[in-house]
């Protein structure tokens, strides 16, 4: 049996105790089964608040939120078992070697009964142990303890750990943050083929836009609320456009001549004229008789996405920047 | 095919060994640990219940070092089993405790695996008493040594489910380190570890009574001395044997079952 939507939450709201506004404020989005879906937001906008319920760590103040077709409020255990989660903070018992880390996990998730050592667990778990470690290259360390590993090395224990009961959903709360750039490229490229084989459904929060690029669906967090969501080049597209950036020895001829044939333009050298359906690259070049020094497509980033969206959800409080601008 | 509650019931108890487990292999790596657990009860009996034994022991016509090595033997079990559960507070803060409570098992299940795990280290600590008892020449039978033993089982049990309470009211493991000596230090004395407690005032005798230690160190010295002469029983134990285990026997489950309550409520509800 498959379903369409392996997250559905539906008005959630978090108020934390003593607390005088919403954490999270009435949000409501879908993720697919098989999904890559990041979920973007600044510190403090309620990602890892509702990271939190979605596991079943956290209780949720109303609204609905199911994971997997069950409840996460009333069927706390169902969602457990089907769900994997590497946390913000690592959370490895550092007595323990990255193997003990992972048998203890399979153990408490009723994968396979529980044995002192590794040569007396069933051949199942030493073949997904391997395999796993395999994967995110780490075979050689596995019976190292964990007190002697990297942050990058840690990560990919849980990485492996967080998979033994084959989830249908992997969250992953900042999973990056404080490794080196090369560690994460390579967690990222550990994820992209685990995703690959296994068919994990993956749900990301970060602060790196460039994870989020790839990804399928993307959901931008700020102040409680979804202020924006689609695909990444779906992001923004309606805030910021793409636009054709031209520059001529004359300028003022180029001036002329772009107002002439009624394209808008910006800036007074080089200039920038928005593209649309009314105004194509290829109209706008077509029309210009004066010789260029410049001409280049400027494909808007998420980035730049992200900030003009967060710049603008923000309250003047909030980001007294924006509010000078 | 197994059925569904067969099924659960074997991942519950597989979720309890694995967690005592990893209590117990903590133990092993960590030797300081270990000999830390050692030199409270070595001084409390070789020091102080020698010299008392030395100065008052003749009077009161008993084995002094006896009463001694018995009350600080079930003191040290549920002590270690106490402070050992309430390392939960730890893994909370070192974050461990979200792969413990991210399971899809039962909480009362976590709960009772590190209690059993606690258990099996206060032992390690318990066995080392014994041992140091049996050198500085505390009598013992065969048949005393393993009714001793059998009650310290009990003294851990309790301890542990004693730890949950104490645990489900702290946040940290700095207040914890504050509290846990203020909650400690009065039940030694009100429980009798080195003093007899039947001839208390009034007011002290009712304290003695509400202390949970109490019942502990009282089935201890019931297992060691229901098989000695009546006269040195009937000084050195308050209650009957049934008595001890039944007031253990609620107290364990009302902590063990309230305590877990308000931990969930603690961490769910923030």
């Amino acid at each position: 049996m498959s379903m369409l939507y392996v997250i559905e939450v539906e008005n959630l709201v978090k108020r934390y105790r003593k607390a005088e506004k919403n954490a999270v404020d009435g949000v409501s989005f879908r993720v697919r089964e098989g999904e890559f879906f990041a979920f973007l937001g600044p510190n403090g906008a309620g990602k890892t608040t509702t990271i939190s319920i979605l596991t079943t760590m956290l209780a949720k103040s109303s609204g609905e939120a199911t994971v997997a077709g069950f409840d996460v409020a009333t069927a706390q255990a169902e969602v457990r078992r089907r769900i994997g989660v590497i946390f913000q903070a690592p959370s490895l018992d550092k007595n323990l070697t990255a193997e003990e880390n992972i048998r203890f996990h399979a153990s408490l998730y009723g994968l396979f009964g529980f044995r002192p050592l590794y040569a007396l667990m069933p051949r199942a778990y030493k073949a997904r142990v391997q395999e796993l470690a395999e994967i995110v290259g780490i075979r050689d360390a596995l019976f190292n303890p964990i007190s002697t590993f990297s942050g990058g090395m840690k990560r990919r224990i849980e990485i492996i750990r967080s998979l033994m009961h084959k989830p249908r959903v992997l969250f992953l709360d900042e999973p990056t943050t404080g490794l080196d750039p090369l560690s994460r490229k390579n967690v990222w490229e550990y994820l992209r083929t685990v995703r690959r084989e296994e068919n994990t459904t993956i749900f990301l929060t970060t602060h790196y836009l460039e994870e989020a690029e790839e990804a399928d669906h993307i959901c931008i967090m700020n102040n409680g609320r979804i202020v924006s969501s689609g695909t990444p080049s779906e992001i923004g597209s309606d805030i910021i456009n793409a636009y054709l950036m031209l520059d001529a020895k004359s300028r003022m001829t180029l001036a002329a001549e772009l107002a002439a044939h009624g394209f808008p333009f910006t800036g007074t050298g080089p200039f920038r004229a928005p593209l649309s359906k009314q105004h194509t690259a290829q109209d706008i070049i077509r029309a210009i008789a004066t010789p260029l020094t410049l001409l280049r497509i400027h494909e808007p980033t998420l980035e730049e996405a992200y900030i003009e969206i967060i710049n603008a959800t923000s309250g003047p409080q909030a980001n007294p920047a924006s509010a000078a601008a | 095919m197994t059925r569904p509650s067969a099924r659960i019931i074997s991942r519950e108890c597989s979720a309890i060994a694995t967690i005592a487990y990893r209590d117990f292999t903590k133990l092993l790596r960590d030797r300081p640990r270990m000999l830390a657990g050692l030199i409270f009860p070595v001084l409390f009996i070789g020091v102080l219940g020698t010299s008392l034994n030395a100065a008052i022991g003749h009077d009161i016509g008993f084995d002094f070092l006896a009463f001694v090595f018995t009350g600080v033997f079930a003191q040290v079990l549920f002590q270690s089993s106490a402070a050992g559960v309430m390392s939960l507070i730890e893994d909370r803060e070192n974050d461990f405790s979200q792969e413990l409570f991210i399971a899809p098992v039962s909480r009362y299940s976590i709960i009772f695996g590190k209690i059993l795990g606690e258990t099996l280290v206060s032992y390690a600590a318990g066995v080392g008493v014994l041992l140091f008892g049996l050198i500085i020449g505390v009598p013992f039978t065969s048949l005393q040594l393993l009714l001793v033993i059998l009650a310290g089982f009990a003294a851990c049990f309790l301890g542990g489910a004693f730890g949950v309470l104490v645990l489900a009211n702290l946040s940290s493991q700095r207040t914890v380190a504050q509290v846990f000596p203020f909650i400690l230090f009065p039940q030694i004395f009100l429980a009798g570890v080195f003093n007899p407690i039947d001839k208390l005032p009034l007011v002290l005798a009712f304290l003695s009574r509400a202390t949970p230690l109490t019942y502990v160190v009282d089935l201890v010295r019931n297992a060691y001395y229901g098989a000695t002469p009546s006269g040195a029983m009937a000084r050195a134990v308050a209650f009957s044997p049934l008595v001890d285990i039944t007031v253990i026997g609620v107290l364990f489950f009302v902590f063990l079952v309230f305590g877990t309550m308000l931990f969930i409520r603690r961490e769910q509800n923030r």
